[in-house]
């Protein structure tokens, strides 16, 4: 297969494998003895669109599937608001354009098949799998089209991909959050479906979270023991980000960006103090954005106390209560980042990521190789606080040897 | 020096490369515009297969006196290759990372000798 370079010029190159594609990072795993070592990764993808007539017959809606059927059926348009950047910079991430040359046998489908390839070379035990297109569901004006692509989805997902998977993937679905009723009802019929962790907000939106209408939804993820999760994205067509021409720029302030407004709501309304048994997972934003905005808030609350009449504590150590994921770790600082590591607690709050395969994933030696981690820290962002937070098991006997040594308890 | 024959002449033609093992490092051998590079093939960010993705030229921003800016170009003498796990891109005539010149990955000198193409490690 040919990949286009400068000028036209043509880089013959093989088919995809993912196996072979990260066969270093197979090697990084044997060598850091990551087999032995739990790992759970809490943010990784697959292409739904990929798979969309498949998805697509779970509409509920017949006019909205038809509608939407049809689009697909002809080839035309796109079915979600559309990103006007190229994730794979014009082809050098060569797993973009070569996606479609990877071969996979018969059997269990075959994104169950790509996803344990690239686990088994990262020394992944257990992933989060979250969608790709579907992150900018939220940003449609038509909330019953939001309703039914969610829903039709979580029923693909739950009911043709997860049960596939040998309990090795499990998600948090997306909420139609444009619409707090439908919600409430995602989380009443998904809730306690197997391989279901919990539900996420897909944060590529500007809703208010603290808005009364959605207590209802925390309360009953709460009831349910299950997990909240805000998933941030790219939105250049976003008011703020209008002038950005590049989407180097979209995705380094994008992505914070939205899990910055959603947790200054979170925060500064009290949720925490609302539902303190919820587990709240900010994900995909890096790390830089947190130590910034727990300064920024803890600022204001000293002066300005009055405006947080709910909370009785300073805003960071809510943020502190809350769970991050690792991915994209900005490391270009290496102080910086051990003193974001000390600020949020990482040794219990944060949770490793790889966000495969999307352009800046991160491999688990990315948190092995911080030099200022202790092992247990290690041991523990990179399984043991996710195993804890979803109730997962040890796969090996050498891994749960090492989950009980570095064990928090 | 430990020598390496990882290719026939004839079978690294001008823009191909091979991938070999030397010792405990995995090489990529280039032949571009006549000359023959060879580099590390671990990036120098995370580990992945460097010389493995695309090659391609640079891209330069050009700067017109007035400041302005006359969009985007491809550069007629510079040539990169990119690690395919994340973009890294490397200078394909120095193995130096072009974000951070001060990052170089290891390059081993080859020769072309009575039809063979050696790596010197």
């Amino acid at each position: 297969m040919d990949l286009i370079s400068d000028r036209g010029n043509r880089v013959t190159v093989e088919e995809l494998n993912t196996s072979n594609l990260l066969k270093h990072a197979r090697e990084q795993a044997d060598r850091f003895g990551l087999d032995d070592i739990l790992v759970v990764d809490v943010d990784s993808h697959h292409y739904e669109m990929e798979h969309l007539d498949e998805v697509l017959p779970f509409v509920e809606n017949d006019v909205l599937k038809q509608l939407l059927m049809s689009n697909r059926a002809k080839g035309r348009g796109s079915l979600l608001p559309s990103e006007t950047s190229f994730q794979d910079m014009g082809g050098r991430i060569t797993r973009y354009p070569l996606r479609h040359s990877e071969k996979t046998g018969p059997g269990k489908h075959r994104d169950v098949q790509l996803g344990n390839r690239w686990m088994d070379a990262l020394g992944v035990d257990y992933a989060c799998l979250f969608p790709t297109q579907m992150l900018h569901v939220g940003l449609t004006t038509q909330p019953d089209l939001e309703n039914n692509l969610c829903w039709a989805y979580n029923r693909w997902l739950t009911e043709k991909i997860l049960p596939e998977t040998d309990d090795r993937f499990f998600s948090m679905l997306c909420l139609p959050f444009n619409d707090p009723d439908a919600s409430l009802r995602h989380v009443e019929t998904f809730g306690g479906r197997k391989g279901v962790k919990g539900f996420c907000v897909t944060a590529i939106r500007t809703l208010p979270v603290h808005h009364n209408s959605y207590m209802k939804v925390y309360r009953a993820i709460e009831e349910r023991g299950l997990a909240l999760s805000f998933h941030s994205g790219t939105n250049s067509a976003e008011p703020l980000f209008k002038s950005l021409n590049r989407f180097a720029t979209v995705h380094a302030l994008g992505f914070p960006m939205y899990n910055i407004l959603h947790m200054a709501n979170w925060v500064t309304n009290a949720l925490g103090e609302r539902f303190p048994k919820l587990p709240v997972i900010w994900i995909e934003a890096g790390l830089a954005w947190i130590p910034f905005l727990m300064q920024r808030l803890d600022h204001e609350y000293m002066l300005r106390t009055s405006e947080y009449p709910g909370l009785r504590k300073p805003p960071s150590d809510y943020m502190r209560d809350m769970y991050y994921s690792s991915q994209p770790m900005e490391v270009t600082d290496m102080i910086q980042l051990e003193s974001t590591f000390r600020m949020i607690n990482a040794e219990t709050q944060l949770l490793y990521a790889s966000d495969y395969p999307h352009w800046d994933f991160d491999v688990p030696s990315s948190v092995l190789n911080l030099p200022f981690l202790s092992e247990r820290a290690k041991h523990n962002i990179l399984g043991g606080n996710a195993a804890r937070l979803f109730d997962l098991k040890p796969r090996t006997a050498a891994q749960k040897k090492n989950l009980e040594l570095h064990s928090r308890a | 020096m430990p020598e390496t024959c990882v290719a026939k002449s004839d079978d690294l033609k001008d823009g191909d490369r091979v991938i070999v093992r030397i010792g405990r490092d995995e090489v990529g051998v280039f032949r571009h515009k006549g000359s023959l590079r060879a580099y590390s093939n671990y990036c120098l960010h995370a580990g992945g297969p460097a010389c493995e993705g695309l090659i391609i030229a640079k891209v330069e921003e050009r700067i017109l006196p007035d400041k302005t800016s006359d969009g985007l170009y491809f550069s007629k003498d510079e040539t990169h290759f990119v690690c395919p796990w994340h973009g890294y891109e490397y200078d394909l005539k120095t193995g130096e990372c072009v974000g951070n010149r001060k990052l170089k990955l290891r390059s081993y000198e080859v020769i072309e000798r009575g039809g063979d193409i050696i790596v010197v490690s």
